[in-house]
């Protein structure tokens, strides 16, 4: 690391635009949208008087809006789980020397490279479940290989149990399509930093496989595993491209969530107060996930 | 004691089972694809949610010409946007995660995590006072106003990349440079970016594949059709109350070609950015 | 230093960039031009529009007609970019929107449109006084309505209805007693394709003219009529009981699916505006011999009305060329040239009858008629924040079914909306 004083100043000044840059679009912005929050607004045209904690009230009052929380807690457990596990046992499998290993490798993680919206749209087609008689898609699927007692009304099922609105799977299963192999390639990358060495003392040392998995190479993933988490948890927290162009709302908002609400709400019904309210919500869900994060790899850098 | 032969059949019994699974999961990673497939292969008369899994009776390019022929502007939207979005970023992104990474001035500790956490934001809480300030400016509804967006949000991940990257250059090189008298960013130019290749190919097809594959800035930027993004056109086309299927996943696929095909040439290239992506330990 | 320099060049040259700009967009106000705004971008309303057109051009040759069109369905992109220009002190000459508090709470009430009372005044005798209410707010008319839709129609499988021997039900009682009856040979009485929601909206709100009369729903929309008066919960539970006798996939689909189940005599009956007898027609269905209508259970004598509109925004690049746009509008030469190709009725009611088939010429007779009642669900009797409020409201209900806790909900909306 250098000091030279001259060069300091000069390095600081060229990062200059981007640090102007990221306080307005970023901070600034999102104090705007404080404002914005706190205001009375609704209809084309801004209107900043002040209203005070009522949006945050309205909101937090409403059923759509408490239906999108239990939403987003139940889509980013189970979605976080399905991505964690099935990405580790991925990683797992896929690390020895397989004939075609790249091959299956490449297939799991394409998903990555393609759009939430094209996802939503094959995705959608494959889970329409047609009606009794006429079963599509995955139904009709599932009902030629004698299964068709697991047929159901995928997106379009409105029931929910304990809050769990059960239309919330394929979106679920969709979001895992997509993701999962994000979370092998990390693993991966992780398994192969392993020491060869490590698991050879581990096995003469009379070890199973599964105990050297257990006791050796999991504790050493860990770092990995949380870095993982941080990142699909701030994706789920977020999401809307998948769920606008796959599903909407859905029905009795069985698969509305924050993102969504936050669009319609602003632009389709003009409530640009409410609109904001909900969108801090959103950003303080993250911010409580990320800070924390980022202040401790900050700190962990600096030793 | 075990003998050899017997091993060896556990292995391979082992061995099979492990390919069986993969496959499967492979079938049930393939299985949209497939679907896009075959649908897109399929003439609007044969295309029916009752046979959907079933191979298309004759090869059928029209939905793609068709696919072609609605979304081509929107195809021609997305290059204008993503291209130099992605080179403006990227750039710039070097130079910051250059000067990170190598010059300490008081408060770099500090300005790269506020940089950096611009990039785990949900877009939504900056969706309102972003469309005022591009109303404000002239440039709401129109593709420099999104190309700007990205630019700006795209900052923080190619800051980041490069600054990981560059960490790993050593720092004599920049010792020997400035002894030689070269300034600050003469050493960029002459030392450092001619080494950054391999980071601007990570940097590159990263950003392109995130800005190509955007939608919520793309939707509510630009609401003139004309103007959108391949991926409001596609989404707008899955919409629609004529519902032509094969015209539709005709499209998903167009649109997922570009990036696919980064994808599958440079795949190497895309993993790295997902293991730089994550902000090391 | 040479880095500072570089980027003074380039500020000054943008500088440069934008002034030019804003040169050629000043440079371009004098033109004989007149900038036309819709979402009417394919089909009859597009040739309708053409026609329209043509009778301004040759009323006023000369004249250039910019045809400003954004696809998009229902208008939701075309209303962005409207928005956006309006904000930005950009407006069209001419836009379509639709009649109602969708423009009045909107634009008027931002004061960004020219009161056009002038237009109307040697042809107000033409149009029906419940037309003039919707196009106004305060006193003055704000827009010209081109066409008029009716959303409160019954239209049913005649073949089937013959079959067992049923008649068009008239009250709310007799349609559950057709319903009996259909439900007892297999047949599902009512199709609904309600994604995206506004179907139900817009079932309910015929159950809401049904149960509170003309009177009585307009006064929904203007504080007289209590939303935790009896006649709206009445109508409330009577809805529910409606959606127990629908399709059970209604979620998955939207009204031309619903449509299409009745085709196919699935189910008998759906209750929908009247452009669904285009889709009837587009499937070579013959009006009165294959399908049938009638006014929504118990809404006989009411007319729902939605219509699009076109307005005067102050600040117009080329006003007087927009005056006589409007005066096209407004004219039965106008009306009679875009509403056949479109398939509605004119908001006149001096249309010439013979331009039209056997279902809108009914239509006509009870425009002329009957009492006119603003939509709720396509923007003229409530604002986007509130109809949202309601729409929201009735995803709920359509799936819980909990009667009480919708009317809590639409007391709420109207509380918020009303106080504005």
């Amino acid at each position: 690391m250098f000091h030279f004083k001259k060069e300091s100043r000069i390095a600081f000044l060229s990062l200059l635009p981007t640090v102007i840059a990221v306080f307005i679009f970023v901070y600034g912005f999102i104090l705007w949208t404080l404002r914005v929050s706190f205001s009375d607004w609704i209809g084309v045209m801004p209107n900043y008087t002040f209203a005070g904690f009522s949006n945050y009230s309205d909101i937090f009052k409403s059923e759509r809006f408490q239906i999108d929380l239990w939403n987003t807690l139940f889509f980013t457990i189970l979605f976080l789980f399905t991505c964690v596990i099935g990405g580790l046992l991925l990683a797992i499998f896929l690390d020895r020397k397989l004939r075609g290993g790249s091959i299956f490798r490449n297939i799991f993680l394409f998903p990555m490279a393609v759009s939430f919206v094209v996802t939503g749209v094959a995705w959608r087609w494959i889970f329409n479940p047609g009606m009794p008689g006429s079963l599509n898609g995955i139904n009709q699927l599932l009902s030629n290989i004698g299964l068709s007692c697991l047929t159901w009304g995928w997106f379009t099922q409105s029931n929910h149990f304990m809050n769990f609105h059960v239309a919330l799977i394929s979106l679920i299963i969709a979001a895992a399509w997509q993701l999962t192999g994000y979370t092998m390639a990390m693993y991966l990358a992780g398994l192969t930093a392993i020491p060869v060495e490590m698991k050879e003392a581990a096995r003469m040392d009379g070890a199973s496989e599964f105990q050297m998995y257990r006791n050796v190479i999991l504790p050493m993933l860990q770092p990995i595993t949380l870095s993982v988490l941080i990142i699909l948890v701030h994706i789920s927290l977020k999401i809307f491209d998948l769920v606008y162009t796959m599903t909407g709302p859905g029905p009795g908002f069985a698969t509305d969530v924050p993102g969504i609400n936050m669009f319609e709400t602003t632009f389709g019904g003009n409530r640009y107060g409410e609109g904001a309210a909900i969108s801090i919500v959103m950003f303080i869900l993250v911010a409580v996930v990320i800070i924390p994060y980022l202040i401790n790899t900050m700190k962990r850098e600096n030793i | 004691m075990k003998t050899v032969d017997v091993y060896k059949k556990q292995k391979i019994f082992s061995r099979t089972i492990l390919y069986i699974v993969l496959i499967c999961v492979s079938a049930f990673f393939l299985m949209p694809i497939y679907v896009l497939l075959v649908t897109s292969l399929k003439s609007f008369k044969d295309v029916d949610l009752a046979t959907m899994w079933s191979l298309p009776k004759s090869l059928n390019l029209g939905s793609f010409l068709a696919a072609l022929e609605k979304l081509s502007p929107n195809l021609l939207n997305s290059f204008y946007l993503t291209i130099p979005a992605t080179i403006i970023s990227a750039f710039i992104g070097s130079i910051n995660g250059y000067l990170l990474s190598k010059w300490k001035f008081s408060g770099s500790m500090v300005l790269f995590p506020l940089i950096l956490f611009g990039m785990f934001i949900p877009y939504q809480s900056i969706l309102i006072p972003l469309v005022q300030f591009l109303s404000l400016i002239h440039l709401y509804g129109t593709l420099y106003g999104l190309i700007l967006t990205h630019i700006v949000y795209g900052l923080p991940i190619t800051t980041l990349i490069f600054r990981n990257y560059f960490a790993e250059v050593p720092s004599e090189l920049i010792e020997a440079s400035m002894l030689d008298g070269c300034s600050i960013f003469s050493t960029f130019f002459r030392i450092f970016l001619p080494v950054s290749i391999p980071g601007f190919v990570v940097v590159i097809i990263w950003q392109f594949t995130n800005i190509w594959n955007e939608f919520l800035f793309a939707v509510t930027i630009t609401s003139d059709p004309s103007l959108q993004p391949i991926t409001v056109a596609l989404r707008n086309l899955a919409g629609s109350q004529i519902v032509e299927w094969n015209v539709q996943m005709a499209g998903a696929l167009l649109a997922a070609l570009p990036t696919l095909i980064i994808y599958i040439i440079l795949g190497r290239f895309f993993i790295q950015g997902l293991l730089a992506g994550s902000v090391k330990a | 230093m040479k880095k500072r320099k570089g980027l003074h060049l380039i500020a000054y040259l943008l500088g440069v960039a934008m002034l030019l700009t804003a040169f050629t967009f000043c440079g371009k106000q004098a033109e004989k031009k007149l900038e036309i705004f819709s979402w009417w971008t394919a089909g009859g309303e597009a040739e309708g529009l053409a026609e329209m057109f043509k009778i301004y051009s040759n009323e006023n040759p000369g004249i250039e007609i910019v045809n400003a069109t954004v696809a998009g369905g229902a208008g939701e992109n075309a209303k962005a970019v409207l928005a956006s220009r309006m904000q930005g002190g950009n407006p069209p000459d001419s836009f379509q929107v639709h009649a109602g508090h969708e423009l009045i709470d909107s634009w008027v009430a931002a004061g960004k449109m020219e009161p056009i009372d002038f237009i109307f005044s040697n042809i107000m005798e033409s149009y029906p006084k419940g037309v003039i209410d919707i196009i106004s707010s305060k006193g003055h008319i704000y827009s010209v309505p081109v066409n008029i839709h009716r959303a409160n129609v019954l239209w049913y499988n005649k073949k089937l209805f013959k079959k067992y021997g049923l008649k068009a039900p008239d009250s709310l009682d007799e349609f559950f007693t057709v319903a009996q009856k259909l439900k007892a040979k297999g047949v599902t009485p009512l199709a609904l394709g309600d994604k995206g929601i506004w179907s139900s909206v817009q079932l309910l709100e015929t159950v809401l003219i049904a149960k509170l009369g003309a009177n009585g729903y307009k006064g929904l929309w203007t504080g007289d009529t209590a939303w935790d008066s009896a006649g709206v919960k009445d109508a409330i539970k009577t809805f529910i009981k409606i959606l127990g006798y629908a399709n059970n996939n209604h979620n998955a689909l939207e009204w031309d699916g619903a449509a299409q189940l009745v085709i196919d005599g699935k189910c008998a009956m759906t209750v929908m505006g009247d452009w669904a007898e285009g889709y009837f027609k587009a499937k070579n269905l013959t009006p009165d011999v294959d399908f049938g209508w009638a006014p929504s259970p118990g809404t006989k004598g009411t007319f729902d009305a939605l219509s699009d509109t076109f307005g005067l925004p102050i600040g117009a690049p080329h006003r007087a060329n927009a005056v006589k746009w409007l005066m096209v509008c407004a004219s039965k030469e106008g009306q009679d040239a875009f509403n056949p190709k479109k398939g509605s009725i004119p908001s006149r009611i001096d249309g010439d009858k013979s331009l039209y088939d056997v279902y809108l010429q009914s239509a006509m007779a009870d425009f002329s008629a009957n009492d006119i009642v603003p939509s709720l669900a396509h923007g003229a009797a409530a604002s986007p924040s509130w109809l949202t409020m309601i729409s929201d409201a009735v995803t709920l209900l359509v799936t819980e079914k909990n009667a009480d806790k919708a009317d809590a909900s639409f007391v709420d909306a109207a509380k918020k909306s009303l106080k504005m």
